[in-house]
C-alpha cells in the first residue's frame, strides 16, 4: 500500500494531541476526538464523554413542556464556567435576560462530601453481583472529575443562579430570533462567532458553544422558508465540523412537516429528544420505580460518529430525568417495578419509545 | 491484504472475483437508502474501498456534502485504504461540497457541478475511462444545497445516469428514506429507485437495538439478461455488524 510522506503508519497515533492539562473543560476522545461537557455528568457518561468538538446536536423539544431548557441551560453554564466564548440565540426579545436563569456550579467546598453522599449509603449495602459494574465505573467517573481546580465537568444547582462574574466580559453573544425571518443575519453572526475558533492541528486555546434555543418556534415566523431554515443548519453544520465549536439546536418537531423534520434529524451528529411525563400517570407510576421524582424522560436517538463508522450502542436509550434534592439534574436508567409480569409488553411500547416498531420487509 | 475473502455483501453485489472482470458494477447505479436510526455510510466507505482497490485503473468521482475530507480518510485508513495517497495519484476526485451552496434553484450550480465531472471524465486515459465510480454523499444534502430544487437535483442525476451508459461508470448515490416516506409524491426518490440497478436498504432490527447487530440490510439486485436471455431480480437480507476495520455480515439468526 502506498504510503504518504506525513505518515509512516496507518494507526500511528497523532502525538500532537496529547491532554494539555492547561486546558480546562477540554477532554480527549478517541478518534482524535475532543470533547466538551454538556454541563451534566450522568449525559457526560452516556455519550462516552460528551459533545465532540465540530459537532452539531439537536433536541427534539417536547411541545407542552420546557425540558430542553434544562439541557441547554446546563450547556451554556458549563461553557461560561469554563470561560468558553458563547453565541446564544432564542426566539424571545431580551436573550440576554435568559442568562440571568442559568444554574450555578456547585461550590467546590461542600462538593466532596455531597457528591457522594449517594454512594455512601449504597457502600453499606452489599450490592447484587450484577451491578458491581455500574458502581466501579461510576465510582471511576467521578474520581477522574475531581482532580483540579478546574473540573471537566460541573454539578449545577438549579436553584441558584450563576455568579455575575461568569457572566461579565466580552465572550458572550446573545442574538434574538424574534420576529426575524431574515436568516442571513443568524449566519452571519454564527460564522463570525465560529471562525474565532479554527481547527488547525495543535494546541487548542479555547471551544465555543453555540446554543439555539426553539429553532423553528413559531415567533420567529419562519414557516415558509423551510429551505433556508435546512440550508442555514446545513451551513451551520459544515462550519462546526471544521472548527473547535459545538452548536446545540433545540427544536418542536410537531411544528415542521414530517419529511423536513426527518431532514434535520439526518443533520444532527447527536440527536437527543425529550419528553414530559404527565403527573398522573398511574399506569407509568406503576410501572417505574422512582416515578414520583421524574420529571421527563430523555431519549438518545444518535451518537455523534466523527472519524469513525461505528456507531455508538448504548446500553439504554431512554433516561429518566430527576431532580436530586429539587437542584441537581440527574440521568437514571428507566427500572421497571418488580410486578407481575403481564406488564411487560406495555413497558417496552410506553417507556421506550425509540425501540422501532417497524418491522422489516423481509423478516424470517 | 486488500482482497480478503469475499463476504455476503460482495455476494450479492456479484462483486465475487471471477478472475475475468472483477469489477462487475460498471454501467450500474446503486442506490443506498437508510433512517435516521440506522445509518448506512459504511456502504459508502465500502463500495468506495472496493472502486479503488479491485482495479488498478479505477477512478473515483467523490461529491462530498456530508462529511470533511479529514472524516472520510480517517475512516478509510482504518480499513486499510490511503485516500491521501489515492488522491495524489489522481484516482480519486474528492469533491469537497461541505460548503458549496447553489441559490437561485440550484440549476446553475449544478451544470457547473455536471461540467467539472465530465471534464475530469473527458480528461482521462482510454483505459481509465472505462471504470469511473461517482459516489455522491448524500443526495438529500444536494437537495438542500440546492434549496429544495428537488427537479434539479433529479436532472443531474439523469445527466450523471448518461454517464453510466455512455462511458460504463458506475453512480453510487446515498439517500435517506425516512425522510421521503411521508410525502405525497417524492419524485426524485421514486425516480432513482426504478433507475437503480442495485437497491441496498439499511433498517434497524424490528426488536431494537443490540451490540452484536447493528441492523439489517436489504440487497435488491434487478440483475441484468442473464446467459438464457432471462431476467431476475435477487434479493438478499441479511445482518451487519459495523466494526473499525470492516463489517461483519450475516444470515439472520445465524448469530447465537
Amino acid at each position: 500500500m502506498a504510503t504518504s510522506k506525513s505518515r509512516t503508519s496507518s494507526f500511528s497515533r497523532n502525538l500532537t494531541a496529547v491532554p494539555s492539562s492547561n486546558t480546562p473543560g477540554l477532554k480527549y476522545g478517541p478518534n482524535g476526538t475532543i470533547f466538551i461537557s454538556s454541563g451534566i455528568p450522568d449525559l457526560d457518561k452516556i455519550l462516552g464523554g460528551g459533545f465532540a468538538l465540530g459537532s452539531l446536536v439537536m433536541v427534539m423539544e417536547d411541545a407542552e413542556a420546557p425540558h430542553h431548557m434544562l439541557l441547554l441551560r446546563n450547556f451554556m453554564s458549563q461553557g461560561l464556567v469554563h470561560k468558553q466564548p458563547l453565541l446564544y440565540a432564542s426566539p424571545s426579545k431580551d436573550p440576554k435576560g435568559f442568562l440571568g436563569t442559568l444554574p450555578s456550579p456547585r461550590p467546590c467546598k461542600d462538593d466532596k462530601d455531597k457528591s457522594r453522599d449517594h454512594d455512601p449509603e449504597q457502600e453499606g449495602l452489599r450490592i447484587a453481583w450484577q451491578y458491581k459494574k455500574y458502581f466501579a465505573e461510576h465510582q471511576q467517573t467521578f474520581d477522574n472529575t475531581r482532580d483540579g481546580k478546574h473540573e471537566y465537568c460541573n454539578d449545577f444547582d438549579l436553584r441558584k443562579p450563576l455568579e455575575r462574574h461568569f457572566l461579565t466580559g466580552q465572550h458572550i453573544d446573545c442574538v434574538s430570533i424574534l420576529h426575524n425571518s431574515d436568516l442571513v443575519a443568524l449566519r452571519d453572526r454564527c460564522a463570525t462567532f465560529i471562525t474565532q475558533f479554527p481547527r488547525n492541528d495543535g494546541s487548542i486555546a479555547s471551544a465555543g458553544r453555540i446554543a439555539i434555543q426553539s429553532f423553528c418556534a413559531p415567533q420567529c415566523e419562519y414557516s415558509n422558508v423551510e429551505w433556508d431554515m435546512l440550508s442555514l443548519i446545513r451551513s451551520l453544520r459544515s462550519m462546526i465540523r471544521s472548527s473547535n465549536a459545538v452548536a446545540v439546536v433545540t427544536f418542536p418537531p410537531s411544528l415542521l412537516l414530517p419529511s423536513v423534520s426527518k431532514r434535520w434529524q439526518h443533520m444532527a451528529d447527536t440527536l437527543l429528544s425529550v419528553r414530559a411525563i404527565p403527573d398522573e400517570d398511574k399506569e407509568l407510576a406503576n410501572l417505574l420505580t422512582g416515578y414520583q421524582d421524574m420529571v421527563g424522560l430523555l431519549n438518545v436517538h444518535k451518537v455523534a460518529r466523527i472519524n469513525t463508522q461505528v456507531p455508538v450502542i448504548l446500553d439504554a436509550t431512554t433516561f429518566s430525568i430527576k431532580l436530586q434534592k429539587r437542584r441537581f439534574l440527574v440521568l437514571e436508567c428507566l427500572n421497571q417495578a418488580p410486578i407481575d409480569g403481564a406488564s411487560g409488553n406495555s413497558y417496552g411500547t410506553s417507556a421506550s419509545c425509540s425501540a422501532s416498531s417497524r418491522t422489516g420487509t423481509l423478516d424470517f | 491484504m486488500n482482497q480478503r475473502a469475499s463476504n455476503l455483501l460482495d455476494e450479492a453485489l456479484g462483486l465475487v472475483d471471477e478472475g475475468t472482470n472483477p469489477w462487475t458494477l460498471s454501467g450500474r447505479v446503486l442506490l443506498i437508502e437508510d433512517c435516521v436510526e440506522t445509518s448506512a455510510t459504511f456502504l459508502l466507505h465500502h463500495l468506495l474501498k472496493r472502486a479503488l482497490y479491485t482495479l488498478s485503473s479505477n477512478v473515483v468521482v467523490f461529491l462530498a456534502l456530508s462529511q470533511p475530507f479529514s472524516h472520510y480518510d480517517r475512516v478509510l485508513r482504518k480499513l486499510g485504504c490511503n485516500l491521501a495517497a489515492q488522491k495524489e495519484n489522481n484516482r480519486l476526485l474528492f469533491l469537497d461540497m461541505l460548503t458549496s451552496e447553489f441559490p437561485d434553484g440550484g440549476e446553475s450550480g449544478l451544470v457547473a457541478l455536471y461540467g467539472k465531472i465530465e471534464k475530469v471524465i473527458n480528461g482521462l486515459i482510454e483505459e481509465n475511462k472505462k471504470s469511473i465510480t461517482i459516489i455522491i454523499d448524500d443526495l438529500s444534502l444536494l437537495e438542500v444545497a440546492a434549496n429544495g430544487a428537488s427537479n434539479h437535483v433529479l436532472d443531474f442525476l439523469h445527466y450523471c445516469h448518461t454517464l453510466t451508459s455512455v462511458f460504463g461508470c458506475t453512480l453510487v448515490a446515498l439517500n435517506h428514506e425516512d425522510i421521503y416516506s411521508s410525502m405525497e409524491k417524492p419524485a426524485l426518490i421514486l425516480h432513482l429507485e426504478y433507475l437503480a440497478d442495485i437497491l441496498m436498504k439499511t433498517e434497524p432490527l424490528a426488536t431494537g437495538l443490540a451490540t452484536d447487530v447493528h441492523g439489517q440490510l436489504t440487497v435488491l439486485n434487478k440483475e441484468t439478461w442473464d446467459g438464457q436471455g432471462r431476467s431476475r431480480n435477487r434479493i438478499f437480507n441479511f445482518h451487519f455488524r459495523i466494526k473499525e476495520n470492516g463489517v461483519e455480515y450475516f444470515s439472520p439468526g445465524s448469530r447465537a
